[in-house]
């Protein structure tokens, strides 16, 4: 495949029908150096929410920041349903000149929506996440965990079918992150959200998905999925969860050995 | 098996105050008085120094006057109402080139940080005009402009200048790419996003060069006006100084050096420091008791 024809398939494209996200071969590589994604396909159904687990170096965020339409594919196609997703970072990324509802309020201005309703509709998003009383607090006066509920409100804000998620429980301590687990699969619920969330972590994945994709590092490529056939509301720390956990661990395991030693 | 919503509400309320403790800090009028008595008190040290060094009479008092023959020489001064003139005059000299400084220095910061060619060919010269003393062109300015406000200016705003553009150059480089990065998911493009993200983003550096450029213009702005005195021009602190240093007036001198100092350090404790702090403290980097 030509340079060209790669650009020419870069762009993503906003569909009206079909599964929220839809990736067929896509391949992504940085200058010379080897793929990082290697002919990826995977469809994400609407409302359902999506696992991309792996090791370092299998190109999760830069298969998250192709859907983003950060970064351009060297060859494939990204198809969304309804518009531009929303992202979500490991850190919270709040913008610290402004306090927690100015950074919710700035994505609906983005977006075009008027003042009063941006002032309404970030009450709303605040409450959901449960920070409604800490709009006017600045943002390095909030905790690790209501930081990334203001990103999640801000998120939110932008409207999209489709959250993409970064690894956003990462830099948590294990009590918040488990809190957040909780809250997301009801925002979840609440919202009707489809969310594609990228992890390194086997049972925040098994915790949270309705289905996982397990992908190999160096290039990154599909290896396995897992269907989980968990009822929510789901714990961490269930015997389903952890059995489920220790399968794909293992299978995981097996991909990274292959880099040691042959290589 | 699993959390009730409000049991996770509650939880999760007891979960947040558990991690923003509220640390409060001394009062306002505490915090002023602990941040003003120690320079004061070194103050009146120096002075109880002077006071002693002039009365062992180890110098000439035509080469040390008294603390007191000085506040007396400024009195006069003020008295005569060249003091009020002089101050006037400088201080409205230095405001006027500021702003000028301060909009040459935004586009030209602007440009420079964000046009990559320009930043090539343009950044290494406007780093290293910092390290020239803009005084070294009073004579090449004298020559061009003669001896008038021109000059005054011309001085002023090649002092300050590069310091405001290094300034908004340090500002936008040190944005950290992530909130670019989230600007453009959020949809901010162009004009919206240097509005929204690049421009807040580059703040505090930007402040900390308009100080340092506010420092540069006083100080351009005094050494112009020690060289350039004719009566076109006016009283200034500065020509005010020159003129004390004709009449051999000792006192008159050291007058005119606490008067350029104490505008300096009036105008930066009012205005620079008040404004930097804020900038830093709403974003969390300046711990609250300083």
């Amino acid at each position: 495949m030509t340079i060209l024809q790669g650009r020419e398939a870069a762009q993503v494209q906003v569909v009206q029908t079909g599964p929220a996200v839809s990736v067929r071969g896509l391949t992504k590589r940085f200058g010379a150096a080897p793929n990082v994604l290697e002919d990826v396909s995977l469809d994400v159904a609407e409302g359902e929410f999506l696992c991309i687990l792996g090791a370092s170096g299998c190109g999760k965020s830069t298969l998250l920041s192709l859907v983003a339409d950060l970064d351009q594919p060297t060859s494939g196609t990204v198809e969304v349903l309804g518009g531009k997703p929303s992202l979500m970072f490991q850190e919270p990324a709040l913008f610290p000149w402004l306090t927690a509802e100015e950074n919710v309020q700035l994505a609906l201005r983005l977006k075009g929506v008027g003042k009063a309703e941006r002032r309404e509709r970030t009450q709303e998003l605040l409450t959901l996440v449960r920070l409604k009383d800490a709009g006017k607090k600045r943002v390095h006066e909030l905790s690790g965990g209501m930081r990334q509920r203001v990103a999640m409100a801000r998120a939110l804000a932008q409207d999209s079918h489709v959250l993409l998620m970064d690894e956003p429980f990462a830099a948590l301590d294990a009590i918040t992150r488990d809190v957040l687990h909780e809250e997301l699969v009801r925002i979840r619920e609440s919202q009707k959200l489809t969310v594609l969330f990228v992890t390194h972590n086997v049972r925040e994945a098994v915790r949270l998905g309705d289905r996982v994709v397990l992908l190999s590092s160096r290039p990154g490529r599909v290896v396995k999925e897992y269907d989980v056939k968990i009822d929510q509301p789901r714990r961490i720390e269930s015997p389903q969860v952890a059995a489920l956990s220790v399968s794909i661990t293992d299978d995981l395991r097996t991909e990274i050995r292959r880099h040691g030693g042959q290589s | 098996m699993t959390l009730q919503t409000d049991d996770l509400a509650s939880l999760e309320a007891g979960l947040d105050a558990l991690e923003t403790s509220v640390v409060t800090g001394p009062s306002r009028g505490r915090r002023l008085w602990a941040a003003t008595w120690p320079p004061l008190v070194f103050v009146a040290l120096l002075v109880g120094v002077w006071q002693l060094v002039y009365e062992a009479h180890v110098v000439a008092a035509y080469r040390l006057p008294s603390p007191a023959d000085t506040l007396g020489a400024l009195r006069d001064q003020w008295d005569s109402g060249d003091l009020r003139e002089a101050v006037w005059n400088s201080v409205s000299r230095g405001a006027l080139g500021f702003a000028a400084s301060l909009v040459i220095g935004t586009v030209l910061g602007l440009v420079v940080g964000r046009v990559k060619p320009v930043r090539r060919a343009v950044g290494p010269i406007l780093s290293g005009l910092q390290s020239l003393p803009s005084v070294a062109w009073v004579p090449a300015a004298i020559l061009w402009f003669g001896t008038n406000s021109a000059t005054i200016y011309f001085v002023v705003l090649l002092g300050a200048v590069p310091s405001i553009a290094n300034g908004m150059i340090s500002g936008l480089d040190q944005v950290p790419p992530l909130f670019l990065r989230v600007g453009r998911v959020l949809g901010a493009r162009g004009l919206a996003s240097a509005r929204h993200v690049l421009l807040p983003a580059a703040l505090p550096g930007y402040v900390g060069g308009m100080r340092q450029g506010w420092a540069f213009s006083w100080r351009s702005l005094m050494a112009a006006e020690l060289v350039a005195r004719t009566p076109e021009l006016g009283l200034g602190v500065g020509q005010l100084l020159d003129l004390s240093r004709q009449n051999a007036d000792i006192a008159g001198v050291i007058a005119g050096v606490f008067t350029i100092l104490v505008i300096g350090i009036a105008i930066e404790l009012c205005l620079f420091a008040p404004l930097e702090r804020t900038v830093l403290r709403r974003r969390g980097l300046l711990a609250a008791t300083l």
